[in-house]
């Protein structure tokens, strides 16, 4: 019998249920899509409510994965089989190649400073660009350069190479095939977290026809130090820094027209976040958030809230949004708007708007229910066995979820599901092992 | 390696990319640390706290034979674990490391002023550097963790954490006030998403939990007394009358909530028919909900006050509460009218903001009110209630008839939470909940080890959220259990014999009942207990204390670095 267990996602939840695993003395093999773990967490500036910089209290949990002797990391593969026998799972996983040798790299970065192709950077959702060779963001681990073939001017134009020739470690390897792992574990653990809602659908907000219209995201990157202008706050149509933002709440999400009908749980309170760090960066700045009701439900969120009102100047406006027009040469915003209280039609002009998307399961789920028998919500999120008492549990026996995959939730929340699938997946290992023992 | 002979300190400046390079000269402080006193070598690096930065560092101790290290870079409490096990990897004991905080404590606080910024880290880096030098190695020493804990509270979450550990294999001492099991569980009606009955829920619980054989169950009990550490608390408990000790290597507080009683408020009291959500699942239970024709809910009673002092947070799970309830009326009497008065609706989520639609869609009148202008009640000499509500949304003031008015009060911290916080040590937050050691990255655990916590002693959650809560408590607690040992603080008092004269200050004033006289009358401190705070040492009046990784020398050696000597 097989006492591993396999975790999908490198996000927050799938590092912490693999260290709370490992930690115990259970091998791990932890699987991530990308070339690096760290998940949404990596990609924000600061929490709420105690306003933490976020890659700065990850970090550590990210090297401590990297290092563990219990844990295997899988960066950049993916699951394409499982097979349930005698209780146990045989999966296979597909590692992508990198196209570099991950023993020689040494993530010194001489590549990714001489590579000609440029690429938008989906770390910073596009909002800066990287190269074809390249590491996902500087904190990265493993700190491991991979060859994106889509844009490697070897691979689409058969010329370049100049990585090659430049790699002090002689790391570069264009012949690299992927590579067939299979792994025999007691249980599996999903933590496939989540997607962003894409608005350009909705076209009455402008999304990205209008340069000064943003997602939650991209302002996250762009006042992150990290970010594609070092934290520097400034509108993407002139380079100037803005003077008045609104935040729109509920962007696709609770929905009564087709999009997305549930509340996402943590837009009000990142919205609340990111405006104070706004107020920070530019102290005289107008900050105003759009929104229906407030939902500032966790442990210290209305007390933050609270704060960002009396403290910072923030104004929540209860409105109903209407649309956004853009002013063709000042790049501006029209807003317009129900306001709540008065029912009147509104407007206003912004030099930046802000929307609040929905937060989606990942595509890829539809998948990984397909390989393993698991059931999805309408929504594509991941089911939980029972949404009361067995949170995350699935259909099947040994399977089981924890974070934003299973449906909305904060960080800490994902942790203590995380934490929790841990223990459930502990507690079939001690079954079976007993069990087969006695 | 060479920790008795010639001191060799590295030092190794980060620059956190922006974070501390963007305002501090890195370089310079690099050239400068490496004229200080011992440094044999000094490196900058954009992140020390990478993979490639620590196998810098594991390099040039093996290279340059360091026998010290120093980081400056951001905070120890989230890197030096770090740092100390890459120097442990290439074989430096852990304690020969020190860190310089020139994040934290310069550039971010110094960003508009970079040559001073620049200045005050190399002062940094020379009192660590000074302090490096004088540093010892220590040891970790290691105890035994007995597979066996204490779970206190068996509702919900309590029942759930300790299944799960129970499931693990350790022993559970399942200890509850009440005369039963179930909690709040017992007073509820039907529950939300599964429309199960609470009861059901509940019988599935009770059944799980005694054909456990590791569970032992001790209801109409209580914590008394805790002593002793994580590995072996040493717990008295009070069970019906009784007196019992019980020795566990972990501790789970599931101690639950309360739900506020209104008192002066919406005349709650003065007529049968106000009564709390909890009441009112209560009486649907019992089949005793007389059907009412018009029902009124009022939201954030007593919550949300937005006001100095006052019970600020949310309480999360009211407004669903509401809905669902709601619902539940409609489903017994349909004819019955019901209107929520709420401020923001709080169904977060996917099944409740279902919920919430469902109930609008059902003709439930929702009713929203400003903090600044709530709702007022007011009986009829007939005994009738009136609710005056001001609408926001249609900007006029409503007058709702209403035989039955609920009032939807948030869940507060039980009243002896306060006791058990004294006796097991652990902290309350402002909002009266326990507090956690990290609010974003350890929800579960104390800062104290081998304590835990889960459910809505922790802040106010759901039934589905709490059961979440519980098994992260029993995956936190099963580690150390499972492995069976762990490290405890080397950083710890230490007596020299010859100058106590048992004179006793330190023994009062210890915090943590770490010291005792033995039988010379000498004082005797107990290394797995002591938590290294220094009070004794900064008491004693012989200066026959002395604190391991913080001696007299080693501070004064940082403070007179501090002040431009070296």
């Amino acid at each position: 019998m097989s006492n591993a267990v396999l975790v999908i996602g490198g996000g927050i939840a799938g590092i912490q249920a693999s260290l709370d695993l490992a930690n115990r003395g259970t091998k791990v093999y932890l699987v991530e899509e990308l070339p690096s773990i760290g998940g949404r967490m990596a990609q924000l500036d600061k929490t709420f409510p105690t306003m933490d910089c976020s890659i700065c209290i990850l970090a550590p949990k990210m090297i401590e994965c990297f290092r563990h002797p219990n844990i295997s990391l899988l960066t950049y593969s993916e699951v394409t089989e499982v097979k349930r026998d005698a209780g146990n799972f045989t999966v296979k996983i597909l590692k992508k190649p990198r196209y570099v040798d991950v023993e020689k790299c040494t993530g010194c970065g001489t590549c990714m400073e001489k590579c000609p192709a440029k690429v938008p950077n989906e770390f910073d959702i596009g909002l800066g660009s990287r190269k074809a060779i390249y590491m996902p963001f500087k904190q990265a681990v493993p700190l491991i350069a991979t060859i994106d073939p889509e844009h490697c001017l070897y691979f689409t134009k058969n010329v370049c190479r100049v990585c090659q020739k430049l790699c002090p470690s002689n790391a570069v390897n264009f012949e690299q095939k992927p590579e067939e792992i299979v792994v025999n574990v007691s249980s599996i653990i999903l933590a496939t977290g989540f997607d962003l809602f894409n608005p350009s659908i909705m076209s009455e907000y402008g999304y990205s026809r209008y340069k000064n219209t943003l997602l939650s995201m991209e302002l996250e990157r762009l006042i992150s130090a990290s970010g594609p202008t070092g934290g520097h706050l400034v509108r993407p149509s002139d380079g100037k820094e803005p003077k008045r933002i609104v935040f729109v709440q509920c962007v696709g999400s609770r929905s009564q027209r087709g999009e997305l009908p549930y509340c996402s749980s943590v837009c009000c309170v990142y919205a609340t976040k990111e405006s104070i760090l706004i107020k920070e960066h530019l102290p005289d700045i107008e900050v105003y958030i759009l929104y229906l009701d407030l939902r500032a439900i966790g442990k210290g969120f209305q007390e933050f809230v609270d704060r960002a009102k009396k403290e910072y100047g923030v104004k929540y406006i209860k409105a109903h949004p209407g649309g956004i027009t853009e002013d063709p040469i000042t790049k501006n915003l029209q807003i317009y708007y129900e306001d709540i209280p008065t029912g009147e039609m509104k407007k206003f002009t912004a030099d930046m708007v802000v929307l609040c998307p929905a937060l989606i399961p990942k595509q890829d789920n539809k998948k990984i229910a397909q390989v393993m028998d698991l059931e999805l919500d309408e929504y594509g999120f991941f089911k939980s066995k029972n949404e009361l008492t067995a949170p995350v549990d699935t259909n099947v026996p040994g399977i089981y979820i924890c974070g934003y995959c299973q449906g909305p939730k904060d960080i800490p929340e994902s942790i203590a599901q995380a934490s929790g699938a841990a223990a459930r997946a502990a507690e079939r290992i001690m079954c079976v092992t007993r069990e087969a023992g006695s | 390696m060479n920790e008795s002979k010639e001191i060799h300190v590295g030092v190794f400046v980060c620059h956190c990319g922006v974070n501390i390079g963007g305002v501090v000269d890195v370089p310079e402080v690099v050239e400068y640390a490496k004229t200080l006193p011992n440094v044999k070598y000094a490196e900058g690096s954009l992140y020390t706290c990478s993979s490639e930065g620590l196998s810098k560092i594991k390099e040039a101790i093996k290279k340059y034979q360091l026998n010290r290290v120093v980081v400056a870079s951001c905070t120890p409490r989230t890197h030096e674990p770090l740092f100390r096990s890459a120097c442990e990897e290439a074989g430096l004991n852990k304690y020969l490391f020190h860190m310089a905080n020139i994040r934290e404590h310069c550039s971010w606080v110094h960003p508009k002023e970079p040559k001073k910024a620049t200045e005050k880290a190399k002062e940094m880096v020379r009192m660590a550097v000074a302090k490096a030098s004088l540093l010892e190695p220590q040891a970790e020493p290691e105890i035994d963790v007995l597979p066996s804990a204490l779970v206190i509270g068996g509702g919900v979450a309590g029942m759930t954490a300790a299944l799960s550990l129970a499931n693990q294999k350790f022993t559970v001492h399942l200890v509850e006030k009440e005369s039963e099991l179930g909690g709040k569980l017992r007073e509820l009606y039907k529950l939300y998403p599964s429309d199960h009955y609470a009861s059901e829920i509940l019988e599935e619980f009770l059944q799980a939990v005694r054909s456990n054989a590791n569970i032992i169950v001790y209801t109409s009990s209580t914590v008394k007394h805790s002593e002793g550490f994580i590995g072996n608390f040493k717990v008295t408990i009070n069970h019906e009358g009784k007196e019992e000790t019980l020795d566990v290597g972990t501790i789970i507080v599931a101690t639950g909530a309360d739900v506020l009683k209104p008192q002066g408020m919406y005349c709650y009291g003065q007529s049968k028919n106000i009564v709390t959500q909890l009441e009112l699942e209560q009486l649907m239970k019992e089949k005793k909900l007389e059907r009412p024709k018009n029902v009124v809910m009022i939201q954030c009673v007593g919550a949300r006050e937005g006001k100095e002092g006052g019970r600020n947070y949310c309480s999360r799970i009211c407004c669903t509460v509401a809905v669902k309830n709601a619902l539940q009326i409609k489903e017994l009497f349909p004819e019955t009218e019901v209107s929520i008065v709420y401020r923001d609706m709080q169904t977060y989520g996917k099944d409740f903001e279902e919920q919430y639609n469902k109930a609008r869609e059902g003709f439930t009148q929702f009713i929203r009110y400003d903090v600044e202008n709530p709702p007022e009640v007011f009986i009829r000499p007939n005994g009738k209630l009136i609710v005056r509500v001001h609408d926001i949304l249609i900007d006029g003031t409503l007058e709702l008839d209403s035989d039955l008015v609920v009032l939807s009060t948030p869940l507060i911290q039980r009243e002896d939470a306060k006791e058990l916080s004294k006796i097991l040590k652990v902290p309350l937050g402002s909002d009266g909940f326990f507090f956690e050691a990290h609010v974003k990255l350890r929800p579960v655990d104390f800062a104290t080890d081998g304590i835990f916590v889960c459910g809505t002693a922790h802040s106010p959650k759901t039934i589905a959220e709490s059961v979440a809560q519980a098994y992260a408590a029993a995956s936190r607690a099963g580690i150390p259990m499972t492995l069976g040992r762990v490290r405890t603080e080397a950083i710890t008092a230490f007596i020299n014999e010859d100058s106590c004269t048992g004179c006793g200050t330190c023994i009062n004033l210890c915090p943590y009942n770490a010291i005792q006289k033995d039988e010379r009358g000498v004082a005797k401190v107990n290394d797995v207990l002591c938590k290294g705070c220094g009070v004794c040492a900064a008491s004693c009046p012989e200066k026959a204390i002395n604190m391991r990784h913080f001696s007299d020398a080693q501070v004064l050696a940082e403070a007179t670095a501090a002040l431009g000597e070296t």
